[in-house]
C-alpha cells in the first residue's frame, strides 16, 4: 500500500512531514513494549526523546529502521511501502553502542566509507523527495567523489586527524562521532540517534552536542534524537517527546519544560537540569 | 638449489593451484574470521569428506558431490540457524560431525577407495592432475571474482548486520551468498592441504595480519602475501626435504604467527588485539 503526498489542484503540494508515527504498537511474546505512539517530526526539527529506561525508546527507533515488526503506520516524507523502504537507506541511524568485532581491522576512514550510498540509490532517493515537494538538505555538492565527502564528514565530526587509526582504538565518544560521520556521508534525510553518548564523560558529551548542533542548524539536518541528558534537550532540542511504552507528552520544549509535573515524572533528570539552571 | 622443480608439470601444478587456493582462503578467510565464523571452514570441510565418500560411492567425480553436498549443507545450516536460532557454535558442531559421520558411514558400507579418501584427508597437492588443477583454478577464479565484485556490502554486513541492513543491503541473501562462496573455497582447498587442515589456511594468515594493525584493505593484502609465501616455500622445502606438503605449510603459517606475535609483545605493532573493548584508549 503506497500513500503519496496530496497534491493541491493549484499544483502546489502540501508540506509533508519528514516522519509519521502513526497508532505504532510493538509486542515481545505478548507484552507490550510500545503502545499506539503517535507523533510527526518537521523537516529541519531536532526532536528529543525522553523516557526512562525500558520505555521502549529503542524499540520505537528499530520500528521506524525497518528492524522491528510493529502495527501501525510510519511514512517518511509521506510514503509507506517500498518507496518507504527506498528512503529508508537515507536514514542516518546512531545506535547506544555499535556491536561490532573489538579487533576488526577497519580505520575510521573505512568505518565512514561504509556508509557511502551508491549513486542510484541517491537518484532514486532524490527523486522520491522532489515528488513529494521537500527540499533535500546535501551536505555534499552533486559533483563531490566519495573521498571528498569522506573527508568533509570526517572535518565535520573533528576526526580528520583520527582517519587513519583503528576504529577499536577510538574512545567511545570518538567512535559514536565516527559513526555520526558514516552517516553522515550518505547525505541522510533524517538521523535517528539512539541515546548515542550514554557511559561517556562531560567532554566528550559537549563535544558530541556541538557536532549535533552544527549538523542540525549548518546542515539543516533533521534529527530524531533520545537522551537521558534533559539539559542537553532543553540546550538543542527544538520539539520534544516524552514516553514510557505510551506518549505522555508530543510539542514545544518550551510548553515541556514548563510542564512541572512531566518533570517531577522523571526526577532524576529534573534535578539535573535544576542543577544546571543553577549552576548558571 | 636450483630452480629444476618447475620443470616438472606435477609442480608446475601444485604452485598454480596452491597459490590460486591461499588467496581465495585468505580473501574469503578475513571474512570468516571477523565473523567469528572460523571453524566454520574446518565443519564444511568434514561435510565434504561426506561428500567425497558419496562420490566414490556411486562412482561419482568426488569433487562434484563434495561441491553438491557442502553447498547445500552450508545453506542449509545457514536457513536453519536463522529459523531456530541455533547458536554458531552449535551449528558448527552439527556439521562437523553430521558430515563426517556420513564418510564413516560409506566407507564401513563398502570396500576399495580409502587410499583416495586419504589423499582429501591430508592432502596431496603434488598429485593434482589436470582435470582437477584447471577445476580449482577456475572455481577459485570465480570466488575472487564475486569476493571483489561484493566486497563494499559484504565488509559492512560484516562490521555490523543491523546497520548494513538499514543501509539498504540485502543481508540474508548476502549471507547465502557468502556461505556458499565459503563451502566452494573449501573444496576447493581439500586438494591442497586435506580436509583436516583447511581450517588452518583459512584463519591462519589472517589472525597474524589482523595483529598488524592496519586498515582493511591493507590486513587482506598482507594476509594473502602471508598465504602465498606459505604456500610457495611450504611446496618448495616438501620437495627438496621430502616432507609432506601440507604440514609443511601450515607449520610455516604456525612460524609467521608465532613470529608475529612475539613482534607484536615486544611493540613492533601499535594496536590492541584480544583484548575487550577499549573505550578509554585515547581521547
Amino acid at each position: 500500500m503506497v500513500s503519496k503526498p496530496t497534491q493541491f489542484e493549484d499544483g502546489f503540494r502540501m508540506s509533508v512531514n519528514a516522519l509519521d508515527v502513526e497508532n505504532v504498537s510493538v509486542s515481545h511474546n505478548g507484552a507490550l513494549a510500545i503502545n499506539k505512539i503517535s507523533f510527526n517530526v518537521q523537516e529541519g526539527d531536532l526532536l528529543g526523546i525522553v523516557g526512562p529506561n525500558g520505555a521502549g525508546k529503542t524499540t520505537l527507533f528499530r520500528a521506524i529502521l525497518g528492524l522491528q515488526t510493529y502495527q501501525g503506520k510510519i511514512k517518511l516524507f509521506g510514503y509507506e511501502g517500498s518507496q518507504y523502504t527506498t528512503l529508508l537507506s537515507m536514514i542516518g541511524y546512531v545506535p547506544q553502542k555499535v556491536n561490532f568485532e573489538p579487533n576488526f581491522p577497519a580505520t575510521v576512514y573505512d568505518v565512514v566509507a561504509m556508509g557511502i550510498l551508491s549513486k542510484k540509490r541517491l537518484v532514486k532517493g532524490a527523486s522520491l523527495i522532489q515528488s513529494c515537494g521537500c527540499c533535500w538538505n546535501r551536505i555534499f555538492s552533486t559533483s563531490s567523489k566519495d573521498h571528498e565527502k569522506i573527508e568533509e564528514a570526517l572535518k565535520i565530526v573533528g576526526l580528520e586527524s583520527f582517519k587513519d587509526r583503528r576504529i577499536s582504538e577510538l574512545s567511545g565518544g570518538e567512535q559514536q562521532r565516527a559513526f555520526i560521520a558514516k552517516s553522515l556521508v550518505k547525505e541522510p534525510l533524517l538521523m535517528i540517534l539512539d541515546e548515542p553518548v550514554t557511559g561517556v564523560d562531560m567532554d566528550v558529551q559537549n563535544k558530541f552536542y556541538s557536532v549535533l548542533r552544527k549538523i542540525n542548524k549548518e546542515n539543516k539536518i533533521t534529527i530524531v534524537w533520545s537522551s537521558h541528558d534533559l539539559t542537553a534537550i532543553s540546550d538543542l532540542a527544538t520539539r520534544v517527546a516524552c514516553m514510557n511504552r505510551e506518549l505522555f507528552f508530543h510539542g514545544e520544549k518550551e510548553e515541556f519544560f514548563a510542564n512541572k509535573d512531566m518533570l517531577k515524572t522523571y526526577s532524576e533528570s529534573a534535578m539535573q537540569l535544576h542543577m544546571h539552571k543553577h549552576d548558571m | 638449489m636450483n630452480l629444476d622443480i618447475l620443470s616438472y608439470g606435477f609442480m608446475q601444478r601444485a604452485l598454480l593451484t596452491g597459490i590460486v587456493v591461499s588467496i581465495t582462503c585468505s580473501m574469503i578467510g578475513l571474512f570468516l574470521v571477523l565473523k567469528r565464523y572460523s571453524l566454520f571452514g574446518d565443519a564444511l570441510s568434514h561435510v565434504a569428506f561426506g561428500g567425497i565418500a558419496l562420490g566414490y560411492f556411486f562412482n561419482i567425480y568426488p569433487i562434484w558431490t563434495a561441491f553438491a553436498v557442502s553447498v547445500s549443507t552450508a545453506l542449509g545450516i545457514t536457513k536453519l540457524r536463522k529459523s531456530t536460532k541455533i547458536s554458531g557454535d552449535a551449528a558448527i558442531a552439527v556439521l562437523l560431525s553430521s558430515g563426517f559421520a556420513m564418510g564413516v558411514l560409506l566407507i564401513s558400507a563398502s570396500h576399495g577407495f580409502t587410499i583416495d579418501l586419504f589423499s582429501f584427508l591430508f592432502g596431496s597437492i603434488l598429485l593434482t592432475s589436470m582435470q582437477d588443477a584447471l577445476l580449482i583454478v577456475a572455481v577459485s577464479c570465480g570466488v575472487i571474482v564475486t569476493l571483489i565484485a561484493i566486497r563494499k556490502p559484504l565488509i559492512h554486513f560484516t562490521f555490523d548486520e543491523e546497520q548494513a541492513k538499514v543501509h539498504g543491503i540485502p543481508i540474508e541473501k548476502l549471507n547465502y551468498l557468502f556461505v556458499a562462496l565459503a563451502a566452494v573455497t573449501v573444496i576447493a582447498t581439500m586438494r591442497l592441504v586435506g580436509i583436516l587442515l583447511i581450517s588452518a589456511l583459512i584463519v591462519l594468515p589472517n589472525i597474524t595480519s589482523i595483529m598488524m594493525g592496519k586498515g582493511f584493505k591493507k590486513t587482506m593484502m598482507i594476509s594473502i602475501s602471508l598465504s602465498v609465501s606459505a604456500v610457495i616455500a611450504g611446496i618448495t622445502i616438501s620437495y627438496y626435504f621430502n616432507l609432506a606438503p601440507a604440514g609443511t605449510i601450515v607449520m610455516l603459517m604456525v612460524a609467521m604467527f608465532v613470529g608475529t606475535l612475539i613482534a607484536k609483545h615486544v611493540g613492533m605493532f601499535s594496536t590492541k588485539i584480544l583484548n575487550e573493548n577499549n573505550l578509554s584508549a585515547t581521547n
